[in-house]
């Protein structure tokens, strides 16, 4: 034994003289590191009810619940997450994985109540001390749970795409479809924002689990134009995708196109398996568009004897004749057309009702009528001399290309508009050799046409002339060209209204060109109704009004697609149709 | 001589035995475990264990979540020390996965474990004072241990289970100025071990106690799977940072540490010296740190993340000794089993029953502690 061993210990003595460790509370309050995972916070305004933190909660902690304070529409369920602090582990995966970074963790960390059910609480709606805390645990912006970025997408060089009318866009391979598939997190949002409320998460599945033919039968579960919304649906989903607050949108238009081009047109019948048992019932549609053959798919499914009168020698309407085949090629269509009339759906082509077969006829033996005839007139733009010969309307451009005919633009086209058919026109006229010049009236932003044609058309080297107001055409000196006065415009705001152009009469400019193609909107031609019945069924600026199951105010009929909607794209025609078919049964059977 | 002479049961219904229950509930840091005793007069002639006390089955658990959902849960298989299970965990998926994890990463999941380290010896030298009545050794280093815990809360936003170590890398890198903060706690601990070197180890009532406790002869040692300090402290040479290095252990400087006989007196300048060792690595850590770059590798969508059929066993050296996560997965999107070793399964009943055989009643608490168990990781 040393003598040190028994001293040293004595050492313990000079703690004596040391300030205690220990902190006085509740004098003293230790408050939580910056960014310490204490109570959650909530910004219920950010928030869009994806539900995804209730998702990946492994202790079933949180509950998506309705909240006065918050209606649900579309991008947004309307759901608030409410915690159940009896069940939380303080993870944190909730807040790293919130698609809106809406979820935090505030530096709080004490909390005492009598109550017990205090502690399950609705952070963002529920008064919290917390709620604004500077201090809290968010997601670092370097850690990602969530995938971004989306594959590119493979394109046609746009000069080598100028040359014919071949597809531009390339499609997904496989490693891209399945990668971008990964990136869906199931939340659902999409589904209420599609028209057609398609199952757009479970098809996506499908696409990740490489089951295309279950992938197709949820396709054309909820739309019989698949093929065709593969390649040119509006997409509203995308826009409202939930992973679009910090990253790219799901591709969910090219996942879709991915899932049919896997699956060879003659497979369809098999694999979809529809089974079709007839009920002795008849419908007649007028007009084989998207709205008129979604509706004779779903109401032959539903065992109606379904003839549809088509003016034109195909069907598609403006997907055959409004969208060129660089966008839409005919065989995909072709796809979804012939699909609907495997069913047994009869279509009289070329039968132009008022000229070839009377409305009245149609009144007469059919249980229920549905028109969706579709916006083919151009609109007037209501200045002198639009009546040239060089003045083409947009949709005749379209039509005759579609057609296989030369439509005769020259090698200098002035295209009037800012509208999806003002944007095809215009690129139509690039792959037939001329330079193009689209005017428009408005800004950039302020272009109906989609984004992505709008980006297509700047590529393809589309010259745009904006805030450019048409004034007056004439005759220029040569027969084969038109001249046109075109002035700038001003835009002014308007209270509570998008800011208007307002021409500029001292800025005015004189162009000539080999034709100018007006693209400016289209109107209905509704000649074929007899006017007895046309005077029943109420109009609004063009649109016919009607029901939540497009029945007008003529009982027997239903009404849809461009006609009817104000959006005026093929999926809302799509949507249309379903829904009258929909009508139409429950119509018929109370009738019964 | 690894044979436990069990009595008969004519001999302990001889009146000649006591047989009495030594915890669950007992003040010593044994944790949520029992032995139960039979003593003749003061000294113990034979022990069995008894675990179930504290039974979550974690592994059953694990099987029915996801792999990202797992993460939360592993860390609170071992108590005092959670950082060793997540980084395990993530270890082991990740190279199931075939995820390449970014040396920042690296560096950062590295950092953590040693502080933890540092941590859990520092509650353990507590709990070894504690148990030889030197309780206030205990308040020193438990209030130490509350510094270690700011520095976690601040690094990882928690400070007991800190769910930093994920799959694929590290929730965040290290706040502001956090390098001296930690630096001068590591300065505060290294003036508490001088105290403890004079308050503990230089203490005549201690190595009266402790010395020739529970001696563990070096021939026990594979046998009974002994590891980490209990086995170095016996002068073995073993440890995983050095015989497999993983993470940045292999861009560090130090040396195994050992010692000559390991009894309960020796295990105890085992961990002192070990826990020196600690600070000086995550001092070396801090300056050699690399401050740019990611700290988390890109992941698959996690909500539904599959990983291919294989199996796998990751271990680490934790402050108890080698530590083992055996993976196996089967192409779904959860584990087909996991099954976790601790050193504790070893230490905690077999090392324990064969070392506490002729030791005083009064020492069992402080012989169970110096092998520092944790009955958690026992029953996963």
């Amino acid at each position: 034994m040393k003598l040190k061993d028994l001293t040293s210990p004595f050492y313990v003595w000079q703690r004596a003289f040391e300030k205690p460790y220990t902190q006085g509370k509740p004098i003293q309050e230790r408050i939580g590191a910056h960014a310490y995972r204490g109570f959650h916070i909530n910004d219920i305004e950010k928030c869009v009810g994806c539900g995804t933190c209730e998702e990946i909660c492994q202790n079933g902690a949180i509950d998506m619940v309705k909240i006065a304070e918050k209606a649900s529409k579309k991008g947004d369920s309307g759901l608030v997450p409410r915690f159940d602090y009896g069940r939380c582990c303080w993870c944190a995966l909730c807040v790293d994985i919130c698609t809106t970074g809406s979820l935090g963790m505030s530096n709080e960390y004490t909390w005492a109540s009598d109550d017990p059910d205090s502690f399950r609480f609705t952070p963002g709606v529920d008064e919290t001390s917390w709620q604004d805390s500077e201090h809290n645990y968010r997601r670092h912006p370097d850690y990602n749970l969530l995938k971004l970025e989306r594959p590119e997408m493979k394109v046609l060089d746009p000069d080598e795409g100028l040359k014919s009318f071949d597809e531009v866009v390339a499609g997904y391979d496989h490693q891209q479809a399945i990668l971008e598939a990964d990136r869906c997190i199931e939340c659902e949002i999409c589904v209420a924002t599609c028209p057609a409320n398609m199952d757009i998460p479970d098809y996506i599945r499908a696409v990740r689990e490489q089951d295309f033919e279950e992938g197709l039968r949820i396709l054309y579960k909820t739309n019989p134009f698949s093929a065709t919304c593969g390649r040119i649906c509006t997409h509203h989903c995308e826009t409202d995708c939930t992973i679009s607050t910090f990253g790219k949108p799901l591709a969910i238009r090219w996942l879709k196109r991915y899932i049919v081009d896997q699956i060879p047109a003659e497979r369809f019948a098999e694999i979809l398996q529809d089974e079709i048992v007839e009920n002795g019932q008849h419908v007649s549609i007028i007009g084989a568009g998207p709205g008129g053959m979604s509706a004779a798919y779903y109401l032959r499914k539903k065992g109606y004897g379904v003839t549809v009168y088509e003016a034109s020698a195909s069907g598609g309407g403006m997907l055959r004749y409004g969208v060129p085949s660089y966008r839409l090629p005919d065989d995909q269509l072709d796809k979804d057309i012939d699909y609907i009339v495997s069913l047994g759906v009869e279509v009289k082509y070329n039968c132009k009702i008022g000229r070839d077969v009377e409305f009245q006829q149609l009144m007469d033996k059919s249980d229920a009528i549905f028109i969706a005839t579709g916006l083919n007139q151009p609109s007037s733009m209501r200045i002198n001399g639009e009546d040239h010969a060089r003045v083409l309307s947009g949709l005749a451009v379209l039509d005759d290309v579609a057609s296989g005919r030369d439509p005769g633009v020259g090698r200098n086209v002035a295209v009037i508009g800012g509208g999806n058919v003002a944007m095809d026109a215009a690129r139509v006229c690039r792959r037939l050799g001329a330079d193009v010049t689209v005017l428009y009236r408005r800004r950039i932003v302020d272009m109906p046409a989609d984004k992505e044609e709008i980006h297509e058309a700047h590529e393809e080297h589309v010259n745009f002339v904006l805030q450019a107001i048409p004034v007056l055409i004439e005759d220029a000196d040569s027969k084969e060209q038109v001249t046109i006065q075109w002035g700038e415009a001003e835009m002014v705001a308007e209270e509570g209204k998008r800011p208007r152009p307002v021409l500029q009469e001292d800025r005015m400019h004189t162009e000539t060109y080999d034709s100018i193609i007006s693209a400016i909107g289209q109107a209905g031609d509704f000649s074929f109704l007899p006017q007895e019945i046309s005077d029943q069924m109420n109009q609004h600026w063009g649109k016919f009004e009607v029901d939540e199951r497009q029945r007008t105010a003529v009982g027997k009929i239903f009404v849809g697609g461009d006609i009817a909607n104000d959006v005026a794209d093929a999926i809302s025609a799509i949507a249309d149709g379903k829904n009258a078919a929909i009508g139409i049964d429950k119509f018929v059977k109370d009738l019964q | 001589m690894f044979e436990l002479n069990r009595l008969s049961e004519a001999e302990l219904e001889s009146g000649k035995y006591t047989k009495i229950w030594h915890g669950p509930q007992h003040p010593g840091i044994t944790g949520n475990m029992s032995l139960e005793l039979t003593l003749s007069g003061d000294d113990v002639v034979e022990c069995k264990t008894h675990v179930g006390y504290l039974h979550r089955g974690f592994e059953k658990m694990m099987e029915r979540r996801t792999f990202i959902q797992n993460f939360p849960i592993v860390c609170r298989i071992a108590v005092p020390e959670p950082t060793f299970n997540e980084y395990m965990y993530a270890a082991a998926v990740e190279e199931l996965a075939g995820i390449e994890v970014p040396d920042r990463a690296q560096w950062l999941r590295c950092l953590n474990l040693e502080m933890m380290r540092l941590a859990s010896f520092l509650m353990w030298l507590g709990g070894a004072s504690g148990s030889f009545g030197m309780n206030t050794v205990y308040q020193w280093t438990v209030t130490h241990r509350d510094y270690m815990l700011d520095l976690f809360e601040e690094m990882t936003g928690a400070r007991i289970y800190h769910m930093y170590i994920t799959p694929g890398g590290v929730r965040a890198p290290l706040p502001e100025g956090f390098t001296e903060r930690a630096m001068s706690v590591m300065n505060g601990i290294e003036k508490l071990l001088f105290e403890i070197e004079r308050v503990v180890l230089n203490n005549h009532i201690f190595k009266l106690r402790s010395q020739g406790l529970g001696v563990i002869d070096p021939a026990m040692i594979d046998p009974y799977g002994i590891v980490g300090p209990n086995a170095r402290a016996a002068g073995l040479a073993r440890d995983v940072r050095k015989d497999s290095p993983y993470l940045v252990y292999d861009q560090l400087d130090f040396e195994i540490i050992t010692g000559d006989k390991s009894d309960a007196y020796n295990r105890t300048v085992q961990r002192y010296h070990e826990m020196h060792q600690c600070i000086s690595l995550i001092r070396q850590m801090l300056e050699q740190m690399p401050t740019e770059g990611s700290f988390h590798a890109d992941l698959p969508n996690v909500l539904h993340w599959k990983i291919p059929a294989g199996q796998t066993y990751v271990k680490s050296e934790c402050t108890r000794g080698e530590y083992g996560y055996f993976l196996v997965t089967d192409g779904s999107e959860y584990l087909r089993r996991v099954t976790i070793r601790g050193p504790s399964y070893t230490h905690a009943i077999a090392v324990m029953e064969k070392l506490v055989v002729g030791v005083n009643i009064a020492d069992v608490a402080g012989l169970m502690v110096s092998l520092h168990t944790y009955p958690p990781e026992i029953e996963r």
